[in-house]
């Protein structure tokens, strides 16, 4: 299992702890630099961008600029990089930071080719590295570390985790549980595509060993089988903190795809029905409303008290 | 996107898999003709983008123009699954033996290529008996594998030869085209034992498309669709009443959820996406003003990345224009959303603190 906190935040001890340093591939973009500009406000250590033809620039004064992730990786000894470039070239970026070395990438482009994914993830495999995305709002500690592009209002710390296929129903669901009171530990979004570098189950493996941790959110859409996968998992391991799952596309008409390139419904494959009643077997209960959501949480938690 | 029957067949003919003589019209005249040059018995099939043609009355056979004449125009008017005719297929009669499933998809949780075959074809995959199902990797399918699906489909001689000759065509066509998934349901084996494509199906991994530019030809848009992508939201038209408009996927579908479980009926999901303007919500909202069917708007927004003033201001715009007459019912949340809801203050937005109440009143706003 992947220590996913120690690699975000490190381990007392080590002289960067908590603040493991991130490098911004197409750092110069202006979606890229939007968004290292806001995760820097949140406390995230950026430590490099990469930029072919701009190295040896200054990114906003306090960046450093690398041409190639190799060089970036040597000068800074940088596990994570976030990803912001065009979908087309998103391949020859991700290999090129699993190559030099990175641990955990979180790539944010949307539309990337399912080829290229797989591509990705099979060199992740190979190198020991982890995968969130494509397509991802990105991973977060809230109140420490944020790698990614979601709004830091809806997010407060505590002992929940969120783990979510879509970005919105993530800030939505984080903000209804912050209201009520459950702060979260960490929350992963996987991403809407067809296939995840980290998929539900694997975001499960990498939280549901967090010492503290109080209980978990599954936010999933119709499309593909990971939360039945994930479902089946729990009941597998045993897991017996308080779970609650929401799902979104009950409504949808099959064989459209709804947004998402990964929300489809063929057959009775994807549908919200096959992941409700999974979800059902596990004994966890599935939110008909976003709102619903930490009302149903308490409910379990104090059954469980 | 799912290329019709005959665009799939184009494709497989290409990468020399067996097909029987076929030939697709859009109108009785052309049919005619076609019917004249393949001679009777043939198969009418309609070309819709869907799966459950033969159970609804889209494939029917004729042995003579008396039931040419009949069934062409029967099967043209056709509805399946909301999707209308494209065109028509007309396709020699086959003298089956026996009929298998064969296909290769991109398998979601295993992450690679797989195959699926049965000896028992001919009816939709999930009531498809003892599959056997393979894992490929990212490359194509090796001599050896294919020759082991076809002797776990108990397949001999000269039809195991064939049947693995057309595993590897399809396989190259599956990768080359970048495809999500192709089937083809019925493989038949003839009476001669010979193996021939009954039908082909064919789902492009569509954000491959900037290196397919061969597969454009069969991109099959609405005139609605293709403005929304330009714009770079995403629309999918439904047929209620309820324009449902919102920013990410995930949010617009919980919308859609609600909506139908307060009894209301969607016209369309609307995703404005992550990097919405004005502009680009102003040209949403131009789209919508073009859905005849929409009696209202249904708004739930959770400012992130998005700005909820840039909503705000492009409703304004469009009240500005007498772009839109409709009711609006609008939930804003998050960024700047004080702001925006000041903004609207006034004009003929309605605008509510929880999404639950704006759906409300959209349902009942829509039934006035």
């Amino acid at each position: 299992m992947t220590d996913i906190f120690g690699l975000l935040k490190g381990k007392p001890g080590e002289p960067d702890y908590e603040k493991k340093g991130v490098i911004v591939q197409g750092i110069t973009g202006s979606y890229g630099s939007l968004h290292a500009g806001k995760m820097l406000e949140y406390g995230t250590n950026i430590v490099a961008g990469v930029t072919p033809g701009k190295g040896g620039q200054t990114w906003n004064e306090c960046v450093p600029i690398y041409n190639t992730m190799q060089e970036a990786v040597d000068a800074t000894n940088a596990k994570i990089s976030i990803i912001f470039v065009p979908a087309k070239f998103f391949l020859r970026a991700a290999k090129e930071a699993l190559e030099a070395g990175i641990k955990l990438l979180v790539a944010i482009p949307e539309h990337v080719p399912i080829r290229d994914t797989m591509e990705t993830l099979e060199l992740a495999n190979k190198k020991g590295a982890i995968v969130i995305g494509p397509n991802t709002p990105g991973i977060m500690i809230p109140e420490l570390i944020k790698i990614g592009i979601m709004p830091p209002m809806p997010f407060k710390a505590g002992k929940i985790a969120v783990l979510s296929k879509s970005g919105t129903l993530l800030y939505e669901i984080s903000d209804a549980l912050t209201n009520a009171g459950f702060g979260q530990s960490i929350t992963i979004g996987i991403g809407g595509d067809p296939i995840n570098g980290t998929r539900l189950i694997d975001a499960f493996d990498m939280v549901k060993n967090i010492p503290d941790l109080e209980g978990m959110v599954v936010v999933g859409e119709i499309g593909g089988d990971s939360e039945e996968m994930l479902a089946q998992r729990i009941i597998d391991s045993g897991f017996n903190k308080p779970t609650v799952a929401y799902i979104a596309g009950r409504a949808a008409p099959k064989e459209k795809r709804m947004g998402h390139a990964g929300a489809i419904v063929m057959g009775n494959y994807g549908s919200a029905e096959s992941k409700i009643s999974m979800f059902n077997k596990a004994n966890i209960p599935v939110a008909k409303r976003p709102a619903e959501v930490p009302v149903l949480l308490a409910g379990k938690m104090e059954k469980s008290d | 996107m799912q290329l019709l029957e005959f665009q799939a067949k184009e494709l497989f003919r290409e990468y020399g898999i067996n097909l029987l003589k076929s030939i697709s019209s859009t109108n009785i005249e052309e049919g005619r003709k076609h019917a004249k040059e393949l001679g009777y018995p043939f198969v009418i099939k309609i070309q819709v983008p869907v799966g459950g043609r033969g159970k609804a009355g889209g494939i029917q056979k004729c042995q003579n123009d008396d039931e040419f004449e009949l069934k062409y125009p029967q099967v043209m008017d056709l509805t399946i699954k909301g999707e209308k005719a494209r065109a028509i297929l007309l396709e020699k009669m086959a003298d089956i033996k026996k009929e298998l499933y064969l296909s290769l998809f991109l398998n979601r949780s295993k992450r690679c290529y797989t195959i699926i075959a049965s000896a028992e074809g001919g009816v939709e995959i999930e009531s498809v008996k003892n599959q056997i199902i393979k894992e490929v990797g990212l490359g194509e399918v090796s001599d050896e594998l294919a020759r082991q699906v076809a002797k776990e489909m108990r397949l001999e001689g000269n039809t195991a030869e064939q049947f693995v000759d057309t595993l590897k065509k399809l396989s190259k066509l599956t990768i080359e085209k970048e495809a999500e998934l192709v089937e083809i349901n019925p493989l038949a084996i003839m009476q001669d034992d010979s193996i021939m494509a009954l039908d082909g199906k064919f789902v492009t991994d569509d954000n491959s498309n900037f290196r397919h530019p061969e597969l454009q030809k069969y991109q099959e848009k609405t005139e609605i669709e293709e403005q929304a992508e330009k714009s770079g939201f995403s629309l999918v038209e439904l047929d209620g009443d309820i324009a449902v408009v919102g920013n990410g996927a995930g949010l617009v579908m919980s919308t859609l959820d609600m909506l139908s479980d307060n009894g209301g009926k969607p016209a369309c999901f609307l995703d404005v996406g992550g990097g919405a303007t004005t502009e680009s919500v102003y040209e949403a909202l131009t789209l919508i003003s073009k859905l005849n069917r929409v009696k209202g708007i249904l708004v739930n927004l959770y400012g992130g990345i998005v700005k909820t003033t840039v909503v705000a201001e492009a409703f304004l715009k469009a009240y500005e224009d007498n772009l839109i007459d409709l009711p609006v019912f609008t939930r804003l949340k998050g960024t700047e959303s004080d702001k925006a809801k000041e903004m609207l203050q006034g004009s003929r937005t309605n605008i509510f603190d929880s999404v639950e109440e704006a759906i409300n009143a959209a349902v009942m706003g829509v039934k006035k």
